[in-house]
């Protein structure tokens, strides 16, 4: 299926996968172990890898969705938190953390540090990679736990499950509300944009490239080749020879790309709910601008501040509320493929 | 009619739940004999027969290597059945069941149903031509050509054997007597049949055929039974849901009340997490089988549309997960939309007037050069599409298709003009959800009203000419699936009632056939005949709009439409 790439394509490939691994492999000595419970990872569990800073105030709710998920134990890089998250983190029984001090540019965002764990503790499981503020849903997450679906994955074959990010967005200031720990932040980020994506693909790695929701359409109305990239394939069967490209956006071997049916079908497929919009955004985004630890200089840090301090305000009369994940597969969002 | 029902189970994996429903069929009065794969390891073997050894009445019989698609099933079955039929010497029936099999009414239900058919075998067996399913093309072939290599582990090598076979027009030889069968592998016998099967005379000669033959659980058992059954029932009895890739459907919690309406004893496969289908068919028997109205349609519908939605998909959805190549959309837009390229330069007030009169949602230019003009000036749009002209030029395709997917079931109309973008002029005449009406030449109109140089004019006019002149091209072109309706300028201004009710007519609600009782408005074109001649004195040759004299009685002609119509019956 899809295109044959040339031999000479395909090993290009090849060694730039080789290269981010080696690069993992170098980069792992940037962390220092805090609390590591990997010995109680067992056969079939399923881990979620994730780097985070600073994020105290969301872990509870994190831990606690995908717990009730069914996910069984989290592998988590703390890049140099002051707010007592590491801290919390150690105490919990189905965590294992590392530290760094690092800069998180030069890791590539994180990548090659999480890379660097998947490929030691993630071989041969379903993993799931996402940031503190990515909620996965899928269909019938409702009703079935991740286990089923990984379970029907693995019967069907299908390594890889992408879940598009979707911002959500609460109505009106998005620091009217304040956000409080162990909270659901979809109480307050209710809204989401349910038809603005455009979709192009990326001929080398063979994934889908979308771009769209509010950030592009309040931030990027002029530069809209500079908005956020919104494609994820998060859910992987890791195996060690595997790697992120750039976030999870794009892995290698790029087999694990083709998320999408491109004779009219329609793949399995989820979102990823992204509580990024809530009262902690403005302190977030003036941290991270004066850190210049972000993508592209931190160019997309820059358009929120300055239109935040103007009108923070993402909601429009086109705006969709939040219900389930039913409601996102008739919008087209994601799909049930052929899981029933 | 005494005698009972013989549960002949094949195990695999999940023994915890094979122990339960081993334990359900045992404590409900049926033998059971267990094959266990002999892939499972010696400890959880052991454990699994230490937690059933309290049931007198269950076996476990030698065990055999499976692999799907392979004869070792058929010998697992096979051997099962041998010892259940010669073990256990009231069983009337023999059901051939797997561990991940779950039974849906109560045991008692399926001994009297089959205690009241005596003679009848439930097995599904049709001729290969008559069924659908066939996994990677094999149906009739499956008989005659030889697969020495297995399908899950040597892939290549399977395809690459079957290739050859079929280029050496290599045929097996069908045993005499046997007309191949096909169906699904659980099924339930009758002790007769099943044993006149097993105790043929010739059965060395069609397990030896059978060994060779592709996925022979599906056909040995299925084919035989022609052979010695005299009342076959063509169906299993096991609900067995199969989807695109010849994998079983699983079932879930949620599927509860589904199961509930099923008209079948058995349902494969379960899930083996799924607690509350467990917990609700096997301990809570008056409860929760408790007999619903029967509606097995349900599931069937659920199925198929599963397969349905990931082959074909929802047409004119481009998505994470469905990315359509070209021509392969299935439906490269969701719904009717319309294009008109002309008139809003001959009319004042097309747009509201097509809105009111058709009670579609009408859109200036959408493809306009500074932003899209959607309806009522508005800066967003459904689904929260901006007006960003930037944004929409990034991706004009996108832009196109996310506004018919965002207002299904809300007819969208817009203006277009040689001044627009002309990125998805292919895409939208190969759309046979398209239609697109095209006045030529009206482009030149507001050229005709403006302040610009003459020397300006001209320029513009040519290059717009020859914009709209490719369009045209590409609405002619053999490819054109639009519904496309071509006039000149001249022709329209001639006679624009019959257009525009026909517009009229297809746009508007089908059943409500509306008569055009108000005409838009014209513009003045008092002297615009002089003002072509002046083009042409220029040597540019504006022919896209008809022929108009050149002289002042042009101004007449137009004077008059400025007068509403109205149209006789």
């Amino acid at each position: 299926m899809g295109i044959r790439l040339g031999a000479l394509a395909s090993y290009r490939l090849r060694l730039e996968r080789q290269r981010w691994r080696g690069r993992a492999f170098r980069k792992r000595r940037d962390l220092k172990q805090v609390s590591v419970r990997t010995k109680q990872i067992k056969k079939d569990d399923i881990i979620i890898f994730s780097t985070m800073r600073n994020e105290r105030i969301r872990l509870s709710y994190f831990l606690r969705y995908y717990r009730e998920l069914g996910v069984n134990h989290f592998v988590i890089v703390d890049n140099d938190s002051d707010d007592g998250s590491r801290e919390f983190l150690a105490e919990q029984p189905d965590v294992s953390i590392w530290t760094t001090t690092k800069s998180y540019k030069k890791s590539r965002f994180g990548v090659d540090w999480l890379n660097w764990l998947l490929m030691k503790y993630g071989h041969g499981h379903w993993t799931l990679t996402v940031d503190v503020d990515e909620f996965l849903v899928f269909p019938f997450s409702d009703t079935r736990s991740i286990k089923a679906l990984t379970d029907w994955l693995d019967a069907s074959a299908i390594p890889s499950f992408s879940a598009m990010l979707l911002d959500m967005y609460p109505k009106g200031r998005i620091d009217a509300l304040p956000y409080r720990s162990g909270q659901d932040p979809f109480e307050i980020a209710t809204w989401f944009d349910s038809g603005n994506y455009s979709i192009s693909k990326n001929e080398k790695y063979a994934n889908l490239w979308i771009q769209g929701g509010p950030r592009a359409r309040s931030f990027f109305l002029d530069s809209p080749k500079n908005a956020p990239a919104m494609n994820k394939t998060p859910l992987v069967r890791w195996d060690r020879k595997y790697a992120y490209v750039s976030s999870t956006h794009s892995l290698l071997p790029r087999t694990l790309n083709r998320v999408y049916d491109e004779y009219g079908g329609e793949k399995a497929s989820g979102c990823l709910l992204h509580a990024k919009f809530l009262d902690t955004f403005g302190a977030k985004a003036k941290e991270e601008l004066e850190r210049g630890q972000h993508y592209a200089n931190s160019h997309e840090y820059k358009a929120y501040h300055a239109a935040m301090q103007e009108n923070p305000d993402l909601w429009c009369k086109w705006s969709e509320k939040y219900i389930n994940w039913r409601q996102l597969e008739i919008l087209g969002l994601m799909s049930k493929g052929n899981w029933a | 009619m005494s005698g009972t029902v013989g549960i002949v189970m094949m195990v695999h994996n999940a023994l915890d739940r094979a122990t339960q429903v081993a334990r359900h069929w045992a404590e409900s009065g049926c033998p059971v004999v267990i094959h266990v794969d002999s892939q499972v390891g010696r400890d959880a073997y052991k454990e699994f027969v230490g937690g059933l050894s309290d049931l007198p009445d269950l076996k476990f019989c030698k065990r055999h290597r499976c692999e799907w698609g392979t004869w070792s099933l058929v010998q697992a079955s096979q051997t099962g059945s041998e010892l259940m039929l010669e073990t256990f010497p009231d069983v009337h029936h023999v059901y051939l069941a797997s561990g991940s099999c779950l039974p849906l009414r109560p045991v008692q239900e399926l001994v009297d149903y089959l205690a009241e058919r005596p003679r009848t075998d439930f097995i599904e067996s049709a001729t290969t031509d008559d069924v659908p399913w066939a996994i990677g093309g094999l149906d009739a072939e499956r008989f005659t050509l030889r697969f020495p290599f297995s399908w899950k582990r040597n892939r290549a090598m399977f395809d690459g054997y079957v290739q050859l076979q079929r280029r050496l027009r290599y045929k097996r030889r069908i045993p005499m007597g046997v007309v191949p069968h096909l169906g699904s592998q659980w099924w339930c016998l009758t002790r007769r049949t099943l044993s006149s099967i097993l105790e043929d005379q010739q059965r060395e000669t069609f397990d030896k055929y059978f060994k060779r033959v592709w996925i022979p659980d599906e056909s040995y058992y299925q084919t035989l039974v022609r052979l010695f059954s005299t009342n076959i029932e063509s169906r299993s009895l096991t609900l067995s849901k199969f989807d695109y890739q010849g994998k079983p459907h699983t079932f879930y919690d949620d599927h509860l009340q589904l199961l509930r309406r099923s008209d079948c004893f058995v349902a494969r496969k379960i899930w083996p997490h799924a607690d509350r289908l467990y917990q609700a068919f096997l301990t809570d028997e008056d409860g929760a089988m408790k007999k619903a109205e029967p509606n097995p349609g349900k599931i069937d519908r659920i199925f198929a549309k599963a397969v349905e939605r990931r082959i074909r998909g929802r047409a004119g959805l481009y998505m994470q997960s469905r990315y359509p190549v070209e021509d392969r959309e299935n439906g490269a837009t969701p719904a009717p939309y319309s294009v008109f390229q002309g008139f809003s330069y001959l009319f004042e007030d097309f747009v509201p007037w097509l809105a009111k009169s058709t009670g579609s949602t009408v859109h200036g230019h959408l493809f306009a050069p500074k932003r899209a003009e959607f309806v009522g000036g508005e800066r967003i749009y459904s689904g929260c599409v901006p007006d960003s002209a930037a944004m929409r030029d990034a991706n004009p395709k996108a832009f196109l298709t996310n506004l018919i997917w965002n207002t299904r079931g809300e007819q969208q109309c817009f203006q277009f003009s040689p001044r627009d973008l002309q990125d998805l002029n292919w895409f939208i005449a190969k759309d046979p959800n398209a239609s697109i009406t095209v006045i030529t030449g009206a482009w030149v109109v507001p050229l005709f009203h403006s302040n610009l140089s003459f020397i300006e004019i001209r320029k513009e006019a040519a290059k717009l000419q020859k914009i709209e002149s490719d369009h045209l091209d590409v609405l002619r072109s053999p490819w054109a699936k639009a519904r496309v309706r071509i006039m000149t300028m001249a022709e329209f201004i001639e006679a624009p009632m019959e257009p525009l009710q026909t517009i009229i007519d297809t746009i508007g609600p089908r059943n409500n056939l509306r008569t055009l009782s108000e005409a838009p408005k014209m513009v003045d074109l008092t002297g615009f005949g002089k003002f072509l001649q002046n083009l042409k004195n220029q040597g540019m040759h504006p022919h896209l709009m008809g022929d108009f004299p050149s002289g002042d009685h042009i101004a007449q002609a137009t004077a008059k439409p400025r007068r509403p119509y109205l149209v006789r019956k």
